[in-house]
């Protein structure tokens, strides 16, 4: 149950719905949860509810952030 | 999978083991307490506790909403479903937790009652209107993470005027029980259980944000880390605790930015606030009494509310007194420490909720860790060899 996952929104559909997919698996979920989704948008999928979108940049970041503390040392 | 295989890079988790540590004192321990199950989960899994410095310890905490559930609750709830005139909804997750004289909702199904398994609140308000002449209730349970969907699936039926639907709310809240957990007389004291910081779960914080945890950080000045679930972001959170702890600060620190902010989902925690309000009291098992530590429907939406509508009372019950899923749950006890683990509990016979939910850290061990302590003795025996 308390599983959420990152999903990719493919389309949106009437009344806060929208079509996502993980690894080619479709599913309608609720986004009326989280304002401005659009298709393309990664949104973070938690028991039939988008809770939030994923910023790509912020997930890049926390990236080059691992990388950093883990190559610079103290950085 | 995106956002996801990224984040599980193994040389990269080796890489920051390694800085782990760099960064640790060998003089002191470190004792970091991972609050949510699925931390649990992702840390047995990807065998994360083998790659931290010796002096590190990963303490499992009682983020598992199915685990602290009080079997009095699953025993109220079978009562209502044995109603002929209720359907009962719930997730898959308490189907088969056991509770009084051998019971499950699992067994209560098999006895006749109608007790369906819904992945979605959306999927009981369908079963509603498609099936008017039943009582539908939903058996709700959860962390923040899924209490707006509760409240959401509320303001539907309202919307659609389901009169034929309502709610047994257990929904509970993560900021009290860590509270609960650091006001508790079993840490601090001499060998009772050490807590030097969080790891707090990054999807509850996509709901509330990092903020609720700016007290527990200045009361307890205990760090706490907001962390994903997976390899990297837990490793990641280690060494970012590591850091303030040597440091000696104690601050509120969020390591999943790619979706959670300070103040979280706000439009999420509008709809908590329009359906739900604090519960003063509410047994958690393991904790018991937590003050605050639970969501009720507001008494305005009194006829939603399944205990008002039909009376439910919650029996006192027993857990099974062999069972150490209490101390377990305050992380006082490992799952090896259990009389029960791998002999008469295990998931296909699971006695206590920390085998049966697949967040539990009972369960996490058996899946995971029970060969760990083998493999190294026979490891050492082939070296001494």
């Amino acid at each position: 149950m308390c599983l959420a996952l990152p999903v990719k929104v493919k389309e949106l559909l009437p009344d806060n719905m929208a079509k996502v997919t993980l690894d080619g698996v479709s599913k309608v979920i609720s986004i009326a949860l989280v304002d401005d989704v659009r298709p393309g948008d990664y949104v973070v999928l938690h028991v039939g509810y988008a809770l939030a979108k994923i910023d790509p940049e912020e997930a890049a970041r926390t990236l080059a952030l691992i990388r950093e503390a883990t190559v610079g040392g103290t950085a | 999978m995106k956002y996801v295989d990224e984040y599980r890079d193994a040389r990269l988790a080796n890489d920051i083991a390694r800085q782990i540590a760099t960064a640790v004192n060998p003089a002191r321990s470190y004792h970091f307490m991972e609050f949510c199950g699925g931390h649990t989960h992702a840390i047995s899994r990807y065998g994360l506790a083998d790659l931290l410095p010796s002096n590190v310890w990963m303490i499992h905490g009682p983020g598992c909403p199915v685990c602290v559930l009080p079997i009095g609750r699953i025993d109220a709830a079978i009562a209502l479903a044995m109603r002929r005139e209720i359907t009962l909804c719930t997730y898959g997750d308490l189907m088969r937790v056991p509770c009084s004289n051998g019971s499950s909702l699992l067994k209560a199904k098999a006895a006749g009652a109608d007790i369906r398994m819904i992945y979605s609140t959306l999927d009981s308000l369908s079963i509603a209107e498609t099936e008017p002449d039943r009582e539908v209730v939903f058996f709700a349970i959860g962390f923040e993470t899924t209490t707006p969907p509760t409240a959401l699936a509320l303001r539907f039926a309202i919307a659609k005027g389901l009169r034929n639907f309502s709610i047994f709310s257990n929904h509970v809240r993560t900021p009290a029980a860590i509270q609960n957990i650091v006001e508790s007389p079993d840490v601090g004291k001499p060998g009772a259980v050490k807590i030097d910081g969080f790891i707090g779960p990054a999807h509850v914080s996509t709901v509330i944000g990092t903020e609720p945890y700016d007290f527990i950080a200045e009361k307890f000045k205990k760090p706490v880390v907001v962390a994903g679930f997976e390899p990297l972001d837990i490793m990641h959170a280690v060494l970012l605790l590591v850091r303030q702890v040597n440091d000696g600060l104690h601050q509120v620190g969020n390591q999943y930015i790619r979706a959670v902010t300070t103040f979280g989902n706000e439009k999420a925690q509008s709809e908590i606030a329009n359906f739900f309000e604090l519960r003063e009291s509410f047994e958690w098992r393991g904790l018991g009494e937590v003050p605050y530590g639970a969501l009720r429907l507001r008494p305005q939406y009194g006829e939603y509310d399944a205990e008002k509508r039909f009376g439910m009372v919650t029996p006192a019950a027993q857990d099974n007194p062999a069972c150490e899923c209490a101390a377990i749950l305050r992380g006082m006890k490992k799952p090896a420490d259990c009389k029960l683990f791998g002999k008469v509990c295990t998931p296909d016979t699971p006695m206590g909720s920390c085998m049966v939910s697949s967040e539990g850290a009972c369960a996490a061990h058996w899946i995971y860790g029970r060969f760990r302590g083998q493999v190294k003795a026979d490891e050492s025996s082939r070296i001494v060899r």
